[in-house]
């Protein structure tokens, strides 16, 4: 990787050598494929140069090129273009002038006069298109899956060639070996490789829902996946089933995909998800059906249960020839079967590009907008997902168990499981409990998010936003019903972007056994360690936990929106300008803060109170001692001995809790040596200093102190310490505060983190 | 008349009540009570401790709809159901076919009553005593000075603030007037009763700087509305203007509504509104007329004329006679007549109400409605009016054809997005008193009918122009959520009382009318209840932080809302919303609560460790 990024440099130095200089530098001989370990005492710039570059060219090079315009923010790059033009669609007539890098793993564009930086990373980037030769230069259309869609105008069509070409290359890699999340190095002290990893196990998923019982038992017929390779190892069965019936389901079901338990209800209804049938017209299986029966049995509470086909009738119809289908009423006993009408992945992408060709009209009118908004059918599928799972929500409410499938039950079928989950039990509404439903029905049960975000070069037609419209499903509720939610909607927009960046391991690989065999656990980061690390910016401040059990979805049209924060993201201005959510975040933190520094302010005084009414007995004590001075001297002494030698052991030990010195957590050696300074009494200054009471308004804040602007997508955080507001990257640090009681670490500013450091060394 | 003569059943038991509103809360949706109507009120009880009682006004009911039920051809009773102007719909089930019948011609007649006199703000008495007077408050006179001298707009610093004189009237007959002005029953104030005005007249006579604009007066050349029946007796003019002059403008102008002013921006720059100018028999200028403008153009190069009614349907001025004005096609709508808004009104509750349709079906009915075009177009037009103001720093006067809906809704809402003032509660009664109320916007005419009576019974002067007004605030409310002192319930209390009410700031189609039928000392204003401490505390924006920018909203169409709290509040439950809006509410008040505490605590525990360290000091000095 060093040595074709070293090649690109030196090819690029060449070229603008050649004309002057009689030196060439050649290395058309040696083959990029040797990669020598670079020699350690030569770098240039930062890279290390092969070992059969002279150290005379090295230094000539960096005489000649002293300005060494290779890196940018610590990336080095590939090519950079200058006076390179960026257009969106509310600013076509100024558009900004800047400097556009591509880095291995970004694409760069800098305002030099604003500051401004728009990074879009290689794996977001949807597609690129040339558009037709202006007077200007070559216009460059790029699209993200995030949904951002820039335009950038190259001066000299040849540099927009070269960097449309190696975009073309490095956006969607054709190994899974070559993405991003095998390279990504978080910052130094962010979090280790290993954190997050861990954080999710199926056994305690399904533990939580008490399960092994009575009814149903783990299976370990799939240990190394036999019976179902897109399955998770741990497979929950019916206490009841067979391992014939298991093995014959298995091979009677769609990719072996056979019915396993993925919630359990409290009220022991539950739902259970599989393939569709190989049933064809008239074939069937008296194991699967039994499999069925065995299901149902492990609810005693009724003498039936539905079996959900979550496609449209038609469709189950044509698959029917293919020799697959759905389950007959008459030969599976018991059963309720239903079709949903959802439909399937071609027409989800499709509705998505329309969406999409909506939000991009060139000056649309509230009509042209209305009318291309209906006719991508979006806001239709999304109500019909949300009508499946409350269908099926439903019904586990009121104690019939549900079997769900679609065609092959890793799209449909992990939308409704996994949306019904979230309507009927509030902890799939925390945090923890939404990556956990993520970790269970969309990870484990196979859905393949490789194929469907188009990760790496495959079939286009495997695309499809299933996930997007999970999200989706999740912030209807959420705008329906906020008080019941741990998290906000960044928290969905930045699981949305992670799942396409590829930056982490988390979502890389289209099963478990994918996973696996690609080891990511021990070559990857995980989103999930890196999410716990910012897990206040995904607290919604209205959440109000334990509230209700179950929600109920209102699925009337007029309550199906459209979600402007997700699909028209970036762009600039058409969003509220005083956004609620973060104002809102803030102020809980800021109550956070507030309330932690009483906590703390509160037990310093309750000591303060505590030593002065002591010293008062005790000054009492010694008055009233020395009034009895005459009368019994010899005890006084003894006692008041006794008080000097104590002194300062009780105070520093004996003493009990609200001793004031004993609250400051010093140690002897320091109190000895430092008595004066270190007692709380004179580090209370400091402590109030640590925590500031205000917080500058957010509004009229339009830049960091580092310069940056702030535009609608950059988070304003305050600090905690001072109270001013700074842009992300100038308030990555955390540490506890003295005028905080708990000790949690909390998110200062660099000014303030080296005043800190400087007090206490 | 006698209310009694229209009461045919005065009360009758057993009436079963369904409300699809109420439905969502106890799931039956369906309660047995008594039915007793007054002269301005349905009742029905369950006569239960614990239910609720339907409290209805006669003015809210917007169509009566009568299904008799038969059973063998014979009438055995029937199911009323009543549609509200609240957009509420009830239904009323009889069981006694005379009872039916008595109780929809009771009904029927009493929600039609013409005379405006026997509406209920005439007999109704507040059971509190008024602290302010709504009447009184916003007197002309007084909110002009506060505008042109830009007090209490923020602006103290700004250098063009002082820059009105305030004349006395030139006729002789209004000096007297003036001479002898006495509050007491007079309708037409004095202008130099007013603190305001005063400090207006002083500060403008001192450190005037008239570098921009024109100077301006205060004229009562419309005191007896001869001049122009829709406006209000005190009109703000340019100084240099006689009141022949205006006269003549007012005859050149629809309706007589000549240019008056309706907003200062605090760079100088002007707001005027007017009516089209006519051509009658071929003369097609007015010199009084160009003089006004002439003069509001000051030294300024250009200024705009905004038309809000679209190009070709409403007359507009010559290029050749208003050669410095440059005119800008801004119309609302397609077709922009009240009639019309409404009509759009009426098609988008009804496909709010149809909650079992198609996703496709609702967003091509929401689309077919035209409701959120006419919202995006009045935003934009504001907008344009705004910038010409705010960054050209010109003149714009703005007239639709009568000048009477869209005009009005252009030139309010540029103010509410210019001046922080209007963001506040007693900002927002000011701009609707006058805009809305003195500037002559026929609320009696225009609410007679709302969106449930049929397209065919309406008259053409039913409208629904205010309650676009409102859901153009609410907009920019949710572009802006913590720049609005009040809080949206605000806006949906205003659009019931512009339909129905108690008080009498909503009657009648003018001043000239209000002032006939003395509605100001006869009835209560609605400002007099709302501003009353317990009820505005329940209207204010927690998350308020006064905010002296300029507010310019995004009018892209995707950056528009649906107004559910208000259109879908009877169908879908809106709880939820309320819940979040008491949640904010907590936060902020537990934000503020925590401060005050940290703060405190703080000034205790430095004077104890003062304390701690003398007492430290004095122990180890022993």
């Amino acid at each position: 990787m060093d040595f074709t990024r070293f090649m690109n440099k030196f090819n690029e130095i060449e070229r603008q050598l050649s004309p002057t200089s009689a030196l060439r530098l050649s290395f058309d001989n040696i083959s990029p494929e040797t990669e020598e370990p670079p020699d350690g005492n030569k770098r240039l710039w930062g890279v290390p140069v092969p070992p059969f570059v002279s150290e005379k060219v090295v230094s000539w090079i960096e005489e000649e090129f002293n300005e060494a315009p290779v890196f940018y923010n610590g990336n080095s790059v590939l090519k950079k273009v200058e006076n390179v033009r960026m257009i969106d669609r509310y600013n076509t007539k100024n558009p900004t002038v800047g400097t556009l890098y591509l880095t291995a793993t970004h694409l760069i564009f800098v305002e030099p006069d604003s500051n401004k930086e728009t990074w879009i990373l290689h794996m977001h980037v949807a597609s690129i298109e040339k558009l037709p030769l202006s007077t200007t230069g070559s216009p460059l259309l790029i699209r993200c899956k995030t949904f951002l869609s820039v335009t950038f105008v190259i001066p000299k069509d040849s540099e927009c060639h070269d960097v449309y070409t190696s975009l073309l290359k490095l956006f969607q890699p054709v190994s899974i070996n070559k993405l991003y999340c095998f390279n990504y190095q978080p910052a130094k002290d962010d979090f280790p490789k290993n954190a997050g990893w861990d954080f999710f196990k199926l056994e305690a998923e399904f533990k939580h829902m008490l399960v092994p019982n009575e009814n149903w038992t783990l299976c370990s017929m799939n240990e190394s996946y036999e019976l179902c390779d897109t399955y998770p190892r741990q497979i929950y069965v019916p206490k009841e089933a067979t391992k014939l019936m298991l093995i014959s389901s298995s091979r009677f079901r769609s990719k072996g995909r056979l019915p396993a338990l993925t919630y359990l209800h409290n009220n022991k209804a539950s739902i259970c998800r599989c393939s569709q049938p190989l049933s064809g017209f008239s074939a069937r299986c008296l194991e699967d059906e039994q499999m069925l029966e065995a299901i149902r049995k492990t609810n005693p509470n009724t003498d039936y249960m539905y079996v959900v086909d979550t496609r449209p009738r038609i469709n189950a119809m044509a698959n029917r020839a293919a020799g697959k289908g759905y389950e007959n009423e008459a030969f599976y006993e018991n059963i309720k079967f239903h079709f949903l009408g959802i439909e399937n992945i071609h027409v989800q992408r499709a509705s998505l590009q329309k969406v999409l060709e909506a939000c991009e009209q060139k000056s649309p009118t509230m009509s042209a907008f209305l009318n291309a908004l209906e006719s991508s059918g979006w806001l239709k599928h999304i109500r019909s997902i949300l009508d499946t799972s409350s269908f099926i929500a439903n019904a586990v409410d009121k104690g019939v168990s549900v079997v769900v499938h679609c065609s092959d039950g890793w799209d449909r079928t992990a939308q409704v499981c996994s949306l019904a989950q979230l309507m009927l039990n509030p902890y799939y509404r925390t945090i923890k409990g939404f990556q956990a439903l993520i970790e269970k029905d969309w990870l484990a049960f196979g859905h393949k998010f490789s194929e469907r975000c188009g990760h790496i070069q495959t079939d286009a037609r495997e695309v499809s936003p299933i996930f997007t419209q999970f999200l989706d499903c999740t912030w209807q509720l959420m705008s329906q019903r906020s008080e019941s939610f741990e998290f906000n909607e960044r928290f969905l927009l930045i699981l949305h972007d992670h799942v396409h960046s590829c930056q982490f391991g988390t979502f890389v690989g289209n099963c478990e056994k994918d996973r696996l065999d690609l080891k990511l656990a021990e070559r990857t980061f995980s989103l999930w360690g890196f999410m716990a690390n910012h897990l206040n910016e995904y607290i919604n401040p209205l959440y109000k936990p334990n509230v209700d059990e179950s929600i109920k979805a209102n699925l009337a049209p007029q309550c199906i929106k459209f979600w402007r924060g997700m699909y028209s993201r970036f762009e600039s201005g058409i969003h509220p300008r005083e956004p609620l959510g973060d104002l809102l975040l803030d102020s809980k933190e800021h109550c956070n803060s507030l309330e932690d520094h009483v906590q703390h302010l509160t037990k310093r005084i309750a000591s303060f109170k505590n030593y002065i009414s002591k010293s008062a007995k005790k000054l009492q004590d010694a008055t009233s001692t020395t009034s009895k001075v005459s009368k019994e001297t010899s005890s006084t002494e003894i006692n008041d001995n006794k008080y000097n030698y104590d002194k300062k052991l009780s105070e520093l030990s004996a003493a009990d809790d609200d001793h004031p010195l004993k609250a400051s957590n010093m140690s002897f050696a320091n109190l000895s040596l430092n008595a004066e300074q270190s007692s709380p009494a004179q580090a209370l200054p400091d402590e109030l200093n640590s925590v500031a009471v205000d917080w500058k308004p957010m509004r009229n804040v339009t830049t960091c102190s580092c310069s940056t602007p702030f535009d609608q997508f950059s988070k304003k955080t305050h600090c905690w310490r001072c109270g001013d507001i700074f842009c992300e990257r100038c308030i990555d640090k955390n540490v506890a505060l003295p005028g905080h009681d708990s000790g949690k670490a909390v998110p200062v500013c660099r000014g303030c983190f080296r005043q800190m450091q400087k007090q206490s060394p | 008349m006698e209310f009694a003569d229209l009461i045919k059943t005065p009360k009758l038991d057993g009436v079963l009540l369904h409300d699809p509103g109420t439905a969502t809360g106890t799931g039956g949706g369906a309660t047995v009570g008594t039915l007793c109507i007054t002269g301005h009120h349905l009742l029905l009880s369950a006569r239960q401790e614990n239910s609720q009682e339907l409290w209805l006004l006669h003015k809210n009911i917007d169509s009566v709809e009568k299904k008799p039920s038969l059973s063998q051809n014979v009438v055995t009773g029937g199911l009323i159901t009543l549609k509200c102007k609240d957009l509420r719909i009830i239904s009323l089930e009889i069981k006694s076919a005379k009872e039916f019948y008595n109780v929809t011609a009771s009904l029927e007649a009493l929600s039609a009553i013409q005379n405006t006199e026997l509406l209920y703000p005439f007999f109704y008495r507040p059971m509190y005593s008024i602290l302010e007077d709504g009447y009184t408050m916003f007197r002309p006179e007084l909110e002009f000075a506060k505008l042109i001298s830009g007090m209490g707009m923020g602006g103290a610093s700004s250098p063009n603030v002082a820059n009105i004189t305030i004349c006395m009237p030139s006729t002789s007959s209004t000096s007297s007037t003036l001479a002898g002005g006495s509050m007491a029953g007079g309708n037409i104030p004095h202008p130099l009763q007013n603190g305001y005005a005063m400090d207006a007249l002083q500060g403008g006579l001192g450190g005037g700087n008239v570098s921009s604009g024109c100077e301006w007066r205060i004229s009562n050349v419309n005191r007896d509305f001869s001049v122009c029946a829709t406006y209000g007796a005190t009109l703000i003019v340019p100084k240099a203007i006689t009141d022949e002059q205006i006269v003549l403008s007012a005859s050149f102008r629809d309706g007589g509504r000549f240019p008056v002013l309706s907003y200062r921006h605090e760079n100088g720059a002007t707001l005027m509104r007017s009516s089209q100018p006519l051509s009658i028999q071929g003369i097609k200028r007015c010199r009084a007329d160009e003089a006004i403008l002439n003069l509001v153009l000051g030294r300024s190069r250009k200024g705009f004329i905004v038309d809000t009614w679209g190009k070709g349907k409403s007359n507009t001025e010559t290029d050749l006679h208003y050669s410095q004005w440059k005119k800008v096609n801004r119309s609302i709508g397609n077709v922009s007549s009240p009639a019309s808004i409404l009509d759009s009104f009426s098609r988008l509750i009804e496909a709010c109400n149809d909650l079992g349709c198609s996703t496709d079906k609702w967003l091509s009915r929401l689309e077919g409605s035209g409701w959120l075009s006419l919202v995006l177009n009045s935003l934009n037009a504001s907008c344009v009016v705004a910038q010409c103001l705010d960054q050209e720093g010109s003149p714009v006067l703005v007239h639709g054809a009568k000048g009477l809906d869209s005009t009005l809704i252009v030139t309010s809402l540029v103010q509410i997005i210019l001046n922080p003032d209007c963001r506040t509660v007693r900002g927002l009664q000011a701009l609707i008193e006058r805009e809305w109320i003195q500037a002559g916007h026929p609320f009696a005419s225009r609410h007679r009918f709302s969106c449930y009576t049929p397209h065919q019974t309406r008259n053409k002067s039913s409208g629904a122009t205010f309650v676009l007004f409102l859901d153009c605030i609410y907009q920019l409310y949710m572009q802006f959520p913590c720049s609005f002192e009040f809080s949206t319930q605000l806006l949906v209390l205003l659009f019931e009382h512009s339909h129905f009410s108690q008080y009498g700031t909503f009657l009648c189609d003018s001043e000239r009318e209000r002032h006939e039928l003395k509605v100001h000392t006869r009835t209560t204003s609605l400002w007099s209840y709302l501003n009353r401490p317990d009820v505005l505390q329940t209207l204010l924006n927690p998350l308020y932080e006064p905010n002296a920018n300029v507010i310019w909203p995004s009018v892209a169409p995707i950056s528009l809302e649906l107004w559910s709290d208000l259109y879908l509040r009877w169908v879908i439950d809106q709880r939820s919303s309320a819940a979040v809006m008491s949640q904010i509410q907590e936060l902020v008040t537990r934000e503020k609560e925590l401060r005050t505490q940290a703060l405190k605590l703080r000034k205790q525990a430095l004077e104890l460790s003062q304390e701690v360290c003398t007492l430290m000091n004095n122990a180890e000095d022993a």
